[in-house]
């Protein structure tokens, strides 16, 4: 029964289908179902279904967000059951989000997150317009691993070496690494405010991120 | 050198993109959006302005719903047609409909150096220097910012921007780059400095303003701000959505229009608000998100078909147009450069868009290449040339000259020939040579084009800013550093 269960969940990754998706994790749930196991056996599956096919070209960045929010929200629905069992999913790492201060561009920002969390990293989005102090208290709160910033213009690009500079101050920065992005970063700003490495796209992002988490793919 | 503008004017050729009732379903789509869906204004100025008309409002969510005939009313007041004006009043440019003028493309962050030819980080030292180049081609008629200057501080960036331009070039500028109220209040102290007083930049705006929507259907917050301070002062402005399919917009072509038009159609009815019968303007540069990495493409069949139809959105409610062309995605001048800066610029042109952005970049608008700009140039002068489209009437017709060759003659010798031949249109950077010519170097357009440009930078003396001016400017700049 469960299999058949589990390849339904799978599905509703694919479909990009969160009620379905929300309304499997729930029937799982009264099933007794460990939490791990739907998502390992069951929703993940789905996951990396469609990112074989994103790389194949057979799919594009559309069904690649729904397949990620899909899976958010099956994840969240499980949450507390697996919090009453007391296991924890194995992350890749923490990531704190932001676009920075002084500016309100939030797509890109939001498409690194969605293609992070799908990716297995717990992503605290911060939103957009976001202090530096307010970065850095999060940094602290959740024991960052890596700092992501996004930055629209060049006005405020300025803020992401800000963030570094304060996160060197604090003695902070040796334990985090920052990634940034934006239209306006380029590598040789990158090297310039030291930070740690940079994507010019979402999907990019995540090779990135789990670069500087020493994973190799 | 040159103190003509090249302008497309007196088309012979037109296109019908939507018909008046595709247009009217758009329109109402808008309207429903703006009053249903509403508009985010994230500015206690802008909300208090929509306060005072009529508009519902979310204020913690700073969500604007208005009823349409309050935006309809408002767009009215809007002047159909005003002149961007030039410190050399013989480059004023015409906003009447009539006229199609290039400008340069903005706001890049890198440049491929014209003496070492390394692509590097932009700095104000360019932003003159292209501005010097343009002032002396034909086919420019107005600047945008091309770059950054990464090497000033931040909050007067803009404004060191503004005063390389005006040292450099005769020209109309129009600023994409200065977006909050101290710094647009500061520009507009330099626009009077330069026009002469109050009153002398109100007849001739010397600077004109364009701000970015944040699409979708919604604003920035300091844009707003300093929209409304250029408008105070009648300094043209104009609000540019970028709603691209798949992220910002609708996959759908007619939703995206849709939601666009919302934006600027919104925020221009505000600005009329505020300040009836300011000069203001339509901007838009829609295109197709990237299927598989959502980025931002620079080119491609939908941008080439947003060119045309946006000019019939600003057409129906009678303001100007400024539209996203050439920036092709193109990594250097190359095919791909080549095929959508020419498709996207004739779309554009055949509808008689009033601006044209722009000339000069690579990689979606980031990175400055002059040799890009000289090209640009050209394809803007081979659809120039195009525009005016096939003359019928006994002389171009030619029967008498015809009759005179006769069959097997040629046609060489002709009076009429003299006459006429230089209608045809002689290309700069189109390889005509012989094959065997061309082995020798194999050279070819990219180099002659940034052959051009090295030679204008190095004569091209543009008439200058008179020094009293310039301290003036710095004086201003300094005050809000």
């Amino acid at each position: 029964m469960s299999t058949e269960l589990f390849q339904k969940m799978a599905q509703s990754i694919i479909d990009g289908d969160s009620d379905l998706s929300v309304a499997l994790a729930n029937e799982a749930v009264a099933a007794g179902i460990d939490p791990l196991l739907a998502i390992t056996e069951g929703f993940v599956l789905g996951v990396n279904q469609v990112g074989e096919a994103f790389s194949c070209g057979d799919a594009f960045l559309p069904e690649l967000v729904m397949a990620g929010e899909a899976m958010k929200a099956a994840v969240q629905a499980l949450e507390p059951e697996m919090e009453k069992r007391g296991s924890e999913r194995q992350m890749l790492g923490k990531v704190v989000l932001a676009t920075v201060e002084g500016d309100i561009h939030e797509i890109g920002k939001s498409l690194v997150g969605t293609m992070l969390a799908s990716s297995g990293f717990q992503v605290f989005d911060l939103g957009v317009d976001v202090s530096t102090a307010k970065i850095l208290a999060k940094v602290k709160e959740v024991g960052a691993d890596i700092v992501a910033l996004s930055a629209l213009l060049t006005t405020t690009m300025v803020k992401q070496r800000e963030v570094i500079d304060t996160l060197q101050e604090s003695g902070l920065r040796p334990q985090v690494k920052v990634m940034v992005g934006g239209a306006p970063v380029t590598r040789d700003w990158v090297q310039k405010i030291g930070a740690d490495g940079y994507s010019e796209d979402a999907i990019g992002a995540v090779t990135v991120a789990k670069s500087l988490m020493g994973i190799s793919r | 050198m040159s103190k003509n503008i090249k302008s497309i004017t007196n088309p012979k050729m037109s296109l019908n993109i939507l018909t008046p009732a595709e247009v009217q379903k758009i329109h109402e789509t808008t309207l429903q959006i703006i009053e249903h869906v509403g508009v985010r204004f994230p500015s206690r100025q802008a909300l208090d302005i929509w306060a005072a008309n009529g508009a519902t409002i979310d204020w913690e969510k700073m969500i604007v719903k208005v009823k349409p005939h309050i935006i309809e009313a408002a767009l009215k007041k809007a002047p159909p047609s005003y002149e961007l004006g030039a410190r050399d009043p013989n480059q004023n440019c015409a906003m009447d409909g009539n006229h199609v003028f290039l400008g340069t493309d903005g706001c890049g962050v890198e440049v491929i150096d014209i003496r070492t030819g390394q692509k590097r980080t932009s700095e104000l030292k360019d932003v003159g220097e292209i501005a010097r180049i343009a002032d002396a081609t034909e086919e420019i008629g107005f600047h945008w910012v091309a770059l950054s200057a990464q090497d000033k501080p931040a909050q007067t960036r803009g404004l060191h921007e503004l005063k390389a331009v005006w040292e450099n070039s005769t020209k109309h500028v129009q600023t994409e780059s200065v977006y909050n109220q101290v710094e647009a209040r500061a520009a507009i102290e330099m626009a009077i400095a330069v026009a002469g007083s109050k009153e002398k930049l109100r007849h001739r705006p010397v600077l004109s303003l364009m701000q970015c929507t944040a699409p979708p259907l919604g604003h920035d917050g300091g844009s707003l701000e300093a929209a409304l301070v250029a408008a105070e002062y009648g300094v043209p402005t104009g609000f540019m959505t970028m709603a691209a399919n798949l992220t910002t917009g609708p996959a759908t072509m007619a939703g995206n229009l849709a939601v666009g038009n919302a934006e600027v159609i919104a925020a221009t009815a505000m600005l009329q608000l505020a300040f009836p019968g300011a000069p203001v303007f339509y901007a838009a540069a829609q295109t197709a998100s990237d299927l598989r990495s959502g980025a931002y493409t620079g080119g491609g069949p939908e941008d080439f078909l947003y060119g045309a139809a946006t000019n019939v959105l600003s057409d129906f409610y009678n303001i100007p147009l400024s539209m996203g062309s050439f920036a092709t995605g193109a990594k250097e001048p190359n095919w791909q450069a080549g095929l959508e800066n020419s498709i996207s610029t004739l779309m554009a042109c055949i509808v008689m868009s009033d601006m044209l952005l722009g000339a000069g970049f690579l990689h979606g608008s980031r990175i400055w290449s002059y040799s890009q700009m000289m090209l640009d140039c050209e394809i803007f002068s081979i659809i120039h040339k195009m525009m005016q489209g096939i003359v019928v009437n006994d002389e171009t017709l030619a029967f008498d000259t015809i009759a005179s060759v006769g069959p097997g003659g040629n046609f060489l010798t002709q009076k009429h020939t003299r006459k006429h031949m230089r209608d045809i249109f002689l290309p700069q950077f189109m390889d005509r040579r012989p094959y065997s010519e061309w082995e020798i170097k194999k050279d070819d357009a990219r180099d002659w084009a940034l052959e051009k440009a090295s030679k204008i930078l190095d004569n091209h003396q543009p008439d200058l800013l008179e020094p009293a001016i310039s301290s003036e400017l710095s004086k201003i700049i300094a005050s809000v550093e």
